[in-house]
């Protein structure tokens, strides 16, 4: 026998559920804390994804037990269930799903997730995964017991019945494996919900950890993010055997039909323009398009502008969700946010949302915390190698008052960051799901977004430093000065000096300072009124008095109680000028209290009664 | 008019300054010299080195001014009230004790009422005696051929610095106003920087030899070593020398003695000595009498270096003596001469260098 013929007897195909036995560290299984992580991230991104789909707010519950040497995960939803025939396909069999095929946001893509959690479940314990699932409060619940058929990538089914189960809906799955709880760090089961938490406020989820701790992480809103709705492909960055596999299997008969209706965004006048730049018949038929018209239609795509994808496809947090979300897991002072608009890479859909919390009780001397999110799928492992966290280093936020000791890379300060990229195809680094690819359009919507943020950061910071001097000043006025006038007034043994209009100067603030003189009878007031601040003052003074008064001036406006008189100047007060006002009464107790301004906040006011 | 009654006019002065600057609508403050090497000039008046022209300014402005302004009244209250009414006084460290009930005038460190107090001096142009504020050091000691009076609170005594002192010598009050010289027989006044080498003048009778008064200045002179000696030098008309170490740290005690210090200098025309010279170890020395050394140290370059540039030793003289120093990268100790024997200071290397400033 011939060497290649000895050599073609080996030869077989391979199933993709024994490819991944071989290569767990590819669907995140690498190691022992890992593998349990995972495992609940599958389950509970396959839950809130059903629940989403149903218009049902999450209700998650999730318990890790020890059993022996190994743990038991439980992932327990109300979402809308899974009809029986296919329970067995949607645990047991690698690459079956529902959204590998529609252009939409979802947490799931391929169909490997949950299946590949059962694959390791069975190679490390030996042990049939368990599941619960009822469709309606009506029906019975349906009970199943599988393990993955490796060589022909199936499910086999150990044990399936019908039973009771008091949910009215739900699913539940049960599986046993090796692993290893770890509570402490951000790459834990805890820390992966909580994360999970912050970008899925919409959702409660409960965990039970193995000592029995319990920890549940609250919804923050009653509302659900918006569904996001299937689109057809974006002309744009698409690939020529993608477009020859499109032409060859449609079922459309005209070429412009194709176009509008195979794609996002190509109306009737477009798809007219394209045929014509191909220099193409529009009416003649797709799937007889030869190799060279195809590369003219591309190349067509490629010349003309294109609207960008519908944004419906996506479903982004919101700024409201993302402050609440960040508000709920952590103390912060201030939260910045920004929802980037839809952009576009390979024909894919994207867009960037960027929180930014700071100060509380964050650390102020450690590097900044990033959560990293995509599809509201928390990423925990491999932060180096992910483009969010290449576009957080290269910002340089000296500019925006944090610091970043090396002049590049993660700054430090009291901050936490999150980036939230929502795309009908998240483009991964690998299957694992653990770091986003550093697209050149991804990164640039990135950069924007924090730049955003990190703009408002130092707006707010600013915004501060003003404040804490103001404190500062009324620690001045409020404490010091009325000390130092008391001591002053007991060496001196002389009555305690105001400090009014000193208090106006330190504060910028208005002056109005009553002077009286009297004079054969009669009493002559003057009312000084100065300007201290930076700005204009245009305000109405009142003067409220018993009696009439004579020698108004400059004149005022009157207004008759009954009681009295109101006398009410109208004024406007250049920066650092001063005006006087003067008037003269019979009798010392003419006036009724202190003068009254009419028009300014109390604080920037010394010397009278704002109203 | 009494001491005691200028003082508190113008402590209360200071008070009713910032008074009417409350009743004027003026941002209540207080301005004084600002205290920097910078700031030192020479006055060909005294001869001695004073404050120039520029100012600090404190005022409430900020809360820091604010909070120096509310400390200074309360101290004023203090000086007036406890110590000017009642005749008492307080120790600088004692003043920083009580502030602790002043509440947020309350002094954190003592070098803060220390400077405050100093402050008072400036604004005043009085000294912390008239405001009855010791000192925490005790005076140096005097030993040598002068016989004086002292007012003391069990009246006034009749003292000889060397026939009625011990071997330590007289020691000199915090309030040198309150001595009167009588007589003495001195040719000259000696600051010798060191214990060991006051000891061994003693010893070896140099006072009684050369009819010298000898102070020992215990290291950087306290402000009433250096009143003392200014005034041995003024009311007895006696030449001072200054002896110390030979490294950059002595120079500076000689400038302070000589010229004045940049802390104090609101003080030198009370304080300062400007005829005072400087007798050694001089680098120079260390070459002609083959001294044993110690190498000098980074600190003590910079040093040299710095008083290359200080105004008080920009003299010919000093030049020369800084820069040779810094050839030989050497320094030497008074106590260096013992290696030549015990004899060799008094009979062989003061006669020498005295006759050489003609002095004997």
């Amino acid at each position: 026998m011939e060497i290649a013929e000895e050599l073609a007897k080996q030869q077989k195909a391979i199933s993709v559920a024994e490819f991944f036995e071989k290569n767990r560290q590819i669907l995140g299984f690498d190691s022992a804390p890992r593998a349990l992580i995972t495992c609940v991230k599958e389950a509970v991104d396959n839950s809130l994804d059903a629940c989403e789909d149903a218009g049902i707010l999450p209700d998650i519950f999730v318990q890790i037990k020890r059993n022996g040497d190994y743990y038991q995960v439980i992932v327990e939803d109300n979402g809308p269930g899974i009809v029986p025939e296919e329970i067995p396909r949607v645990f047991a069999k690698l690459l079956y799903g529902s959204r590998f095929h529609t252009l939409r946001q979802s947490r799931g893509q391929q169909g490997i997730g949950i299946s590949a959690g059962v694959l390791y479940s069975q190679l490390t314990s030996g042990k049939p995964t368990k599941v619960i699932s009822k469709i309606a409060p009506g029906r019975p619940a349906r009970y199943c017991e599988l393990t993955i058929n490796t060589a022909k990538n199936e499910p086999e089914i150990i044990k399936e019945e019908d039973m009771d189960w008091e949910r009215p809906r739900g699913t539940r799955v049960e599986l046993e494996m090796e692993g290893s709880y770890v509570r402490s760090r951000r790459q834990s089961v805890f820390g992966s919900l909580k994360s999970a938490a912050i970008v899925n406020p919409h959702a409660r989820i409960t965990l039970v950890e193995p000592e029995g701790n319990v920890e549940v992480f609250e919804r923050a809103t009653e509302s659900l993010p918006k569904k996001a709705y299937a689109i057809q492909p974006h002309p744009a960055g698409i690939e020529l055997g993608e477009l020859i596999k499109l032409l060859r299997y449609t079922d459309k008969k005209k070429l412009r039909v194709f176009l509008k209706e195979t794609f996002s965004s190509i109306g009737t006048i477009s798809a007219q323009e394209l045929c014509s730049r191909a220099g193409l018949d529009p009416e003649a038929s797709p799937t007889g398009l030869e190799h060279e018209e195809a590369k003219r239609l591309l190349s067509a795509f490629k010349q003309l502008k294109m609207k960008s994808p519908p944004v419906d496809c996506l479903s982004p947090i919101g700024e409201d969700l993302i402050k609440a979300g960040l508000e709920k897991e952590f103390r912060l002072d201030f939260i910045a946010t920004t929802v980037r608009p839809v952009s576009v890479y390979s024909g894919n859909p994207f867009l960037v949302e960027v929180g930014l919390g700071f100060g509380g009780e964050l650390e102020k001397e450690s590097r900044v915390e990033i959560l990293r999110f995509a599809n509201r799928v928390p990423l925990v492992y491999q932060q180096g190698a992910c483009a969010v966290t290449h576009a957080v280093e290269s910002v340089s936020w000296k500019n925006y008052s944090l610091s970043q000791p090396t002049g590049s890379g993660i700054p430090v300060g009291p901050a936490v960051l999150l980036v939230h990229i929502a795309s009908t195809n998240i483009p991964f680094t690998s299957e694992s799901k653990d770091a986003v690819a550093d697209v050149p359009e991804i990164l640039v919507e990135i950069d924007l977004g924090l730049k955003e943020v990190a703009r408002k950061l130092r707006r707010y910071l600013s915004r501060q430093s003003v404040l804490s001097e103001r404190r500062e000043k009324e620690e001045i006025i409020r404490k010091i000065l009325p000390k130092i006038a008391k001591k002053l007034s007991d060496i001196l043994d002389r009555e305690e000096p105001d400090i009014g209009p000193v208090v106006a100067k330190i504060m910028g603030n208005l002056l109005v300072f009553r002077r009286k003189v009297a004079q054969n009878g009669f009493t002559k007031v003057q009312i000084e009124v100065e300007n201290h601040s930076d700005l204009v003052r245009s305000f109405k003074l009142h003067e409220v008095l018993r009696q009439e008064a004579v020698a108004v001036s400059p004149a005022a406006k009157v207004i008759s109680l009954g009681d009295g008189y109101d006398y009410h100047w109208k004024l406007s007060i250049g920066p650092g000028e001063s005006t006087t006002l003067s008037y003269t009464v019979q009798t010392d107790d003419a006036a009724l209290g202190e003068p009254v301004v009419e028009g300014l906040d109390a604080e920037i006011v010394t010397g009278a009664r704002v109203i | 008019m009494e001491k005691t009654e200028i003082t508190q006019k113008k402590l209360e002065g200071l008070a009713s300054d910032l008074y009417s600057q409350f009743e004027k609508g003026i941002v209540p403050h207080i301005s004084l010299p600002s205290r920097t090497k910078a700031n030192i000039e020479y006055s060909s008046k005294d001869d001695v080195w004073i404050y120039g022209d520029q100012e600090t300014l404190r005022s409430v402005k900020t809360v820091r001014g604010a909070k120096t302004l509310l400390k200074t009244v309360y101290l004023s209250e203090l000086l007036i009230k406890e110590h000017l009414r009642n005749n008492r006084g307080s120790t600088l460290r004692e003043i920083y004790y009580i502030s602790e009930n002043w509440d947020i005038a309350k002094f954190h460190e003592q070098a803060e009422s220390d400077r405050l107090i100093e402050d008072l001096e400036i604004v005043t142009a009085l000294q912390r005696e008239d405001f009855h504020v010791r000192p925490e050091e005790d005076g140096a000691a005097v030993f040598g051929p002068l016989k004086l009076q002292e007012k003391t609170r069990r009246g006034e005594k009749d003292i000889h610095c060397q026939e009625d002192v011990g071997e330590a010598g007289y020691q000199i009050p915090f309030n040198v106003d309150n001595i009167k010289f009588q007589s003495h027989d001195a040719k000259m006044v000696m600051a010798i920087e060191t214990g060991g080498m006051y000891a061994r003048l003693i010893e070896n009778g140099f006072d009684e030899e050369q009819n010298a008064i000898l102070v020992h200045i215990k290291g950087q002179p306290a402000r009433s070593t250096r009143r003392f000696i200014k005034k041995l030098n003024v009311e007895l008309n006696l030449p001072v020398v200054v002896f110390t170490d030979g490294d950059p740290w002595s120079y500076r005690i000689f400038a302070s003695i000589a010229y004045g210090a940049i802390k104090s200098a609101h003080l030198s025309e009370h304080l300062v000595t400007p005829s005072a010279r400087f007798l050694g170890v001089q680098p120079s020395d260390i070459v002609d009498y083959n001294l044993s050394t110690d190498k000098l140290t980074d600190k003590d370059m910079q040093a040299l270096r710095a008083e290359l540039t200080d105004p008080r030793f920009n003299t010919p003289y000093w030049e020369k003596q800084i820069k040779l120093q810094m050839d030989l990268k050497k320094k030497a100790e008074q106590q260096a001469f013992a290696g030549k024997g015990l004899d060799f200071v008094t009979k062989k290397y003061l006669p020498e260098r005295l006759t050489e400033m003609g002095i004997i």
